[in-house]
């Protein structure tokens, strides 16, 4: 306990000196350079400072979206998080009109205000009205933004274009635009949000998964519910001036919703959340710094997006590629096991089953119902992995395949076994289910059927069970 | 367990008024359910049966009446109860494994911000171990069966080491030896001295598993022990349709007082 807040402590006073450090920077914006070779140097050698503010702020703010996006995603409030980015605008205005400047606490106060105004309106709406959460969202959603969007060109309209600029990157998102007091803040938020999650990891787990259980053990749910999003306007609002209003609910859910498609622990989730929230806001950054100044906000949610797609398509477990691969080897295997079976019941037949002993490849393709050509490519494959030796026109197994060949048969006929005397099967019912079964066995299983059914000799057809090597 | 916990009754309803939207739901129920007791809650859909024990566990605010567990308010006692929602009421795509939700159980002993520690953990595998379903700690719990989630939410309970649980249909969609299992942990549970009030839906099982049963349709129709509660006059009374008058009256009288 005390060692992790130390670390946590440790680690939040280093990221803030530097922060501090570099918040004298130069801002990028400044910058004119075209040549896209020198660009990339420069970003990597990391010699420019004002690049460098740009990356602190982006790594911030990209950690305290994974986080917050993982529990965002599997409280299944997505929805929610992108009203509340929409609700912060007029408070963003307000803030800014208040200061007449872009101070950034006052912007920071003032946003954090209407995004919780905004979280109770929809509180009310639903508690009072028939009209259910996403309906109510919708409409909080919207109106916020109208007005925010109507404050913003009263003060355009009021204090000339020059005072806009600042306000500007609220809406589309520019990195360039932040200074020295912006990335404090971003510090203090990201460090505070990571302290407090840090404590009440388990509160707020808890509170996830089952929060009539939650209130059930005492935990103050309300409270905590507050918190988070009080947390979360926070992490919208300093999240705002990289990537805009309108897709800064995309951080906060796409890193989120990827580690939600590799992981199957909570908290391992939200580490990965923050490492792509921070890969993807970089990434963002070294674009637009590429392209002198282009969007940041759009960058980073496309890389995000890219992330994700990568994850769809690759993730270990869940990956639709992955999935397509298996199953591959799957069928891949299952053909391979039922020729190895075709060449052990040949072999069978003539009363000379064990490796060695050579079957004409003719009578393995009548025996399978396949054509010598299909065969022949199979038994290419299967010489390549060593479970066969092709000679001629002819097959023999190695002792591999035959070990293999013996195990599919004894699969085979000890589930048809199995279904005839506890199941009930009729015997002539059990080969099919027993020609998918076969290919499913684990070793455990195998065991446990054999002796389970007291090691019999013969399957229902009478046909003998082939013993294992080592028993 | 002291001798002034058996004097004392391990849940105490009076007069408990719930309404949903203006709806109401349960009717003056009064209930006194004496510690070590195995109690079942049953009645016909719509009856007010979860309600009841979430209206004991304030997940639902009552409009009226009053609920004390071991002669306590609820908040000074609340580590004595546990409580296991219904099995539906999570979503068990959730990213956490099995020993995970079960370590959840101590959560309540451990305020806000402690950690579970080496106790816990073995704890948690003892429960784990009690439900049968110790091979599958790690797995995420997506992975089960219903009759397996269920057993889990059971470990969580056993975890808590409360004196009264509180159950939301145990058995729903628990296959059959799933559900004898359970009532053996029930009636364990039971020996030690512990009170469990249980939800259930099935009237024919629910004589053979509960010493004492609770027949509810919005208000009490019957409460006692299961043998002098069985009757079918009472039954009638509790599924033979809901009194009409009373729910249109206090629906009625319900919409005048918002």
């Amino acid at each position: 306990m005390v060692p992790r807040i130390r670390t946590i402590i440790i680690f939040g006073v280093a990221l803030l000196s530097v922060t501090v450090h570099e918040a004298a920077a130069a801002r990028i914006g400044e910058i004119v350079e075209t040549n896209p070779w020198d660009q990339i140097r420069r970003f990597i050698t990391f010699s420019d400072r004002g690049l460098r503010l740009s990356l602190i702020g982006a790594i911030l703010f990209g950690a305290v979206c994974g986080l917050l996006g993982s529990f965002i995603v599997v409280r299944k409030m997505a929805l929610f998080g992108d009203a509340i980015s929409h609700a912060v605008l007029p408070g963003v205005a307000l803030g800014f009109l208040w200061s007449m400047s872009k101070d950034p606490v006052a912007i920071l106060i003032g946003a954090t205000l209407a995004g919780l105004a905004g979280s109770l309106l929809v509180g009310a709406i639903r508690r009072t009205t028939r009209i259910k959460q996403d309906a109510a969202l919708g409409i909080v959603l919207a109106s916020f933004f109208a007005i925010g969007l109507c404050l913003i060109r009263i003060i355009q309209n009021n204090e000339g274009a020059s005072k806009i600029t600042g306000l500007k990157s609220y809406l589309f998102g520019d990195v360039a635009v932040l200074d020295r007091y912006d990335v404090i803040i971003m510090g203090v938020v990201t460090i505070s949000t990571v302290i407090l999650f840090g404590l009440l990891y388990r509160p707020f787990l808890a509170i996830s998964f089952d929060r009539q259980f939650a209130v059930s053990i005492g935990y103050p749910v309300r409270i905590l519910e507050a918190l988070f999003q009080m947390f979360l306007a926070f992490a919208i609002v300093i999240s705002l001036q990289a990537v805009g209003v309108v897709l800064v609910s995309a951080m906060l859910i796409t890193p989120a919703a990827t580690a939600y498609l590799l992981v199957d622990r909570m908290h391992r989730m939200v580490w990965i959340a923050m490492g792509i929230g921070i890969v993807s806001a970089i990434i963002g950054v070294f674009l637009s710094f590429l392209g002198s100044n282009l969007p940041t906000g759009p960058f980073m949610v496309l890389s995000a997006s890219s992330i994700f797609t990568m994850a769809y398509l690759f993730s270990p477990k869940y990956g639709r590629f992955t999935k397509w691969l298996r199953y591959r080897n799957r069928a891949k295997k299952v053909r391979e096991e039922n020729s190895l079976k075709s060449i052990y019941h040949v072999l069978e037949r003539r009363g000379m089953e064990s490796s060695g002993n050579r079957v004409l490849i003719t009578d393995l393709s009548s025996h399978r119902k396949m054509s010598v050509t299909k065969i022949f490519k199979e038994i290419k494959n299967m010489e390549r992995s060593g479970l066969i030796n092709l000679e001629g026109n002819s097959v023999s197994l190695t002792d591999d395949g035959f070990e293999k060949a013996r195990s599919v048969v004894r699969n085979h006929r000890l589930w048809e076994l199995y279904l005839t005397n506890e199941a009930n099967y009729a015997s002539d019912h059990v080969h099919d289910d027993a020609e998918k079964v076969e290919h499913f066995l684990s070793e455990e299983e195998v065991s446990e059927l054999e002796s389970y059914l007291d090691y019999p000799q013969k399957d229902p057809h009478g046909k003998p069970i082939p013993g294992r090597a080592s028993a | 367990m002291s001798t002034e916990d058996i004097a004392v009754p391990a849940l105490e309803i009076h007069d408990l008024t719930v309404s949903y939207q203006k709806r109401p739901v349960l009717y003056g129920v009064d209930v006194t359910v004496p510690a070590g007791s195995l109690v079942g809650v049953v009645g016909p859909n719509g009856a007010g049966k979860s309600t009841l024990i979430k209206s004991v566990m304030e997940l639902v605010q009552f409009s009226d009446g009053w609920v004390k567990v071991f002669g306590e308010d609820l908040k000074n006692n609340i580590s004595r109860v546990g409580y296991v929602p219904q099995r539906e009421s999570v979503d068990w795509d959730f990213p956490v494994s099995v020993i995970d939700v079960v370590l959840m159980g101590c959560y309540g002993r451990l305020g806000l911000i402690r950690r579970p520690g080496k106790e816990e953990k073995e704890k948690a595998h003892a429960a784990l171990k009690k439900v049968g379903l110790e091979a599958y700690a790690k797995r995420q719990i997506a992975n089960l069966s219903g009759g397996q989630q269920q057993r889990v939410f059971l470990a969580r309970a056993l975890a808590q080491e409360s004196d009264l649980y509180l159950m939301d249909e145990p058995f729903a969609g628990v296959d059959a030896a799933t559900e004898s299992a359970i009532v053996e942990l029930l009636r364990e549970i039971r020996d030690q001295g512990k009170t469990l009030i249980v939800v259930h839906h099935d009237l024919g099982s629910a004589r053979e598993y509960f010493d004492m049963m609770l027949l509810l349709n919005m208000r009490v129709v019957a409460f006692g022990k299961t043998e002098e509660v069985f009757t079918g006059d009472l039954l009638q009374q509790t599924y033979g349709g809901r009194l009409t008058v009373l729910s249109e009256i206090a629906e009625k009288f319900a919409k005048e007082q918002s």
